[in-house]
């Protein structure tokens, strides 16, 4: 490829480090691979979107991420946000709740329903989504560590209240391999915890095949430090331990591929972005179709959800975060995202306030409804800069790929920690960059305001109050459940972790005898142990 | 100025991000200093161990999701409990600035909000300790 460098322009490297020139011409796109791998939407490759019509038929989901306190509280922020307009729920866990710790448990202190919503029982599954329609508002669960018992808890609950688990849509998070990369609420070490996945998808796909019992995330292994090529191709190294789990369970790949769905950033070059969504899901279409021999066109669609972007967004004039995740919303539309959700404008710092999470809901519609992004699919196709770095942004990924599975593949890599640690050094060398104002943030390193100039921020309170209701409610459900047929459950659910034996059942009946998160984990990790975090720099 | 200085980085209570944390240890280590980093979810109790056991200079925190009043109020008397107070005691991370005079009456004795310059942690550190 020609450079122009001589003409004096200063050489530009974008973040995934392909060379970004100051003008694309047909000879790019040719240099770089030409248009095989384009296609038309709803076709393989699926490079242009995974639907023909694609927002003329459904615009994307909008799925705020939410939770805070307690159930009833949550439950009051859902149908506020449903009652704006939001279409689907993304359910905010607390800490304790994620990595599978009961409210009164010592750790929990100061951590109860501080960044989400705290879980011990069915119960309070059953006030939370109280009044709201499974059918119509699909439900995903923000949970890793402890997914298992939350999607059991998820389904028992459906199941009482009359729907059909056999047709019953949604999702749970359950990515555990990235939780080791970032994220941190992983429980039990990385062979079990891929297990678990893996009992989550066979369970699923034989009871509830509508559901989506995993949405890997590319998501936070961003925000851990990757690049947007990093993001992906790790994601997708994530995505094939899992397939290769299920198959050897004996599933088919057309049995439960089309049921798994993933979960991206963005924030960072619109343009960067944008190829890297459409590189993305060629891909997987590819990986899917040659590596897996999937038949079914839906085993081949990267579906997923776009969130735009938590490491993108500063403390530093917070309001400026508002147009930040204007254009991030933006390049979600322009890649064809199934279902967007915006971290809010004060989530450099809190979580969210129920008028910032408006405004996020507001972006998204303003986006859809006003501004024609819904008329036409995958909009910037053709374009030469598009479709140039279109194919360098794949070829980069799969080269990421090739390079991870030649040094032992994904679970051996995050088991010894080497993952992490280069995700980290990319992490401090982009910080280096902010700090020393080679990389640019408006508000933050350019563009400042003397600090009594900015307002004050509101914080999120800690709500001690609804702390101590949860552990009054929780202990109250123990003294009226049947204790025999808990204890029965929860002897069950450590035998099937022992022999190895899908765990999923077991754990149905334990979430059904309102059996803990706690009690239910701590079965788990009786068989399973604890995860030693390797520490490597 | 002391050489060899030790510093412990701890991440305090459930909160799993340790984007910060890390990309501080680096500096630390690039500024010659031993580093001794916890991984995630360390109790009061342990940071207090280890900072006894590993006989640091610096106890250092990294805080994001917002627990870090509750977390320092119970090392406080852990610390004075171990005769650990004349250790420098530092937090980073996302702290809010309404907390910064407590958090210095508990005994903080530096707090780097998010986007601090490395150099004024480790000038901090080098002029501090003794």
């Amino acid at each position: 490829m020609t450079t122009e460098h001589d003409s004096g322009v200063k050489p530009l490297i974008n973040e995934s480090g392909i060379e970004v020139k100051t003008l694309y011409t047909p000879e790019d796109v040719d240099e770089s691979g030409g248009i095989e791998m384009v296609g038309n939407p709803g076709e393989y490759p699926f490079t242009r979107g995974i639907h023909p019509e694609m927002y003329r038929k459904r615009p994307w989901t909008m799925r705020q991420y939410t939770g805070f306190a307690n159930a009833k509280k949550t439950n009051e922020r859902f149908k506020y946000l449903i009652a704006n307009g939001q279409t689907g729920l993304n359910v905010a866990f607390d800490l304790p709740t994620q990595i599978g710790l009961d409210t009164d448990d010592p750790m929990s202190v100061g951590e109860i329903g501080r960044v989400g919503m705290a879980v011990d029982t069915l119960r309070d599954f059953e006030i939370a989504f109280d009044g709201i329609d499974l059918e119509e508002i699909t439900v995903s669960l923000t949970i890793n560590g402890a997914a298992a018992v939350l999607i059991a808890m998820y389904l028992a609950m459906a199941e009482k209240r009359g729907y059909d688990i056999s047709k019953l849509r949604g999702t749970a998070q359950n990515d555990i391999l990235k939780e080791f990369i970032g994220r941190g609420t992983w429980i039990f070490p990385v062979e079990p915890s891929v297990k678990l996945v893996c009992d989550t998808i066979e369970y699923c796909a034989n009871h509830a095949p509508k559901y989506t019992p995993v949405s890997v995330c590319g998501y936070h292994i961003r925000e851990s430090g990757a690049d947007p090529a990093e993001e992906m191709a790790y994601a997708f190294c994530i995505a094939k331990a899992y397939t290769d789990g299920a198959l050897e369970r004996g599933l088919d790949i057309d049995e439960f591929a089309g049921r798994l769905s993933f979960n991206f950033n963005i924030y960072g070059n619109i343009f960067e972005q944008v190829a890297k969504f459409r590189a993305g899901r060629g891909l997987w279409a590819r990986i899917m179709k040659e590596e897996y021999g999937a038949k079914n066109p839906r085993s081949m669609w990267l579906r997923m959800i776009a969130g735009g972007g938590g490491n993108g967004l500063y403390a530093d004039q917070p309001e400026v975060n508002i147009m930040r995740g204007a254009y991030y919303a933006l390049i979600g539309a322009l890649a064809g995202a199934q279902t967007m959700a915006l971290c809010c404008y004060d989530e450099a710092y809190t979580i969210p306030s129920e008028f910032a999470q408006r405004l996020s809901l507001r972006t998204m519609q303003l986006l859809a409804e006003e501004s024609g992004l819904c008329d036409t699919v995958d909009p910037l196709a053709g374009s030469w800069y598009i479709e140039t770095l279109t194919n360098q942004m794949r070829q980069r990924m799969e080269q990421i790929i090739a390079e991870v599975d030649a040094q032992g593949g994904i679970v051996k890599q995050v088991s010894e920690g080497a993952v992490q640690s280069r995700v980290s050094a990319r992490a401090y060398d982009t910080q280096r960059k902010i700090l020393s104002g080679e990389i640019r943030k408006v508000g933050v390193n350019c563009f400042q305001m003397e600090e009594e100039e900015e307002r004050e921020p509101q914080y999120h309170p800690y709500d001690e109050a609804a702390a101590q209701k949860q552990i009054d409610a929780t202990n109250a459900i123990k003294v009226d459940r049947d204790q025999a047929e808990v204890e029965r459950a929860l002897i069950q659910v450590k035998d099937d972790a022992k022999s190895g034996a899908n765990v999923m059942p077991a754990i149905m009946e334990a979430v059904k005898a309102y059996a803990t998160v706690g009690e239910i984990t701590n079965k788990l990790t009786e068989a399973y142990g604890h995860y030693q975090e390797p520490i490597r720099f | 100025m002391k050489s060899n200085i030790r510093v412990l980085v701890a991440k305090p209570g459930l909160d799993g991000h340790d984007q910060g944390a890390k990309v501080v240890v680096r500096a630390l280590m690039d500024a010659g200093f031993e580093v001794i980093y916890t991984g995630l979810r360390q109790s009061p109790e342990a940071v207090a161990r280890i900072a006894l056991e590993e006989d640091v200079d610096v106890i250092g925190l990294s805080s994001m999701a917002g627990s870090h009043m509750q977390f320092c109020t119970r090392l406080a008397s852990l610390l004075e409990e171990n005769k650990l107070t004349d250790k420098l005691w530092i937090i980073g991370g996302n702290i809010p600035k309404r907390d910064v005079a407590e958090l210095k009456t508990i005994g903080l004795n530096g707090i780097f909000p998010t986007g601090t310059h490395f150099e004024e942690i480790t000038n901090f550190i080098n002029e501090n300790v003794t």
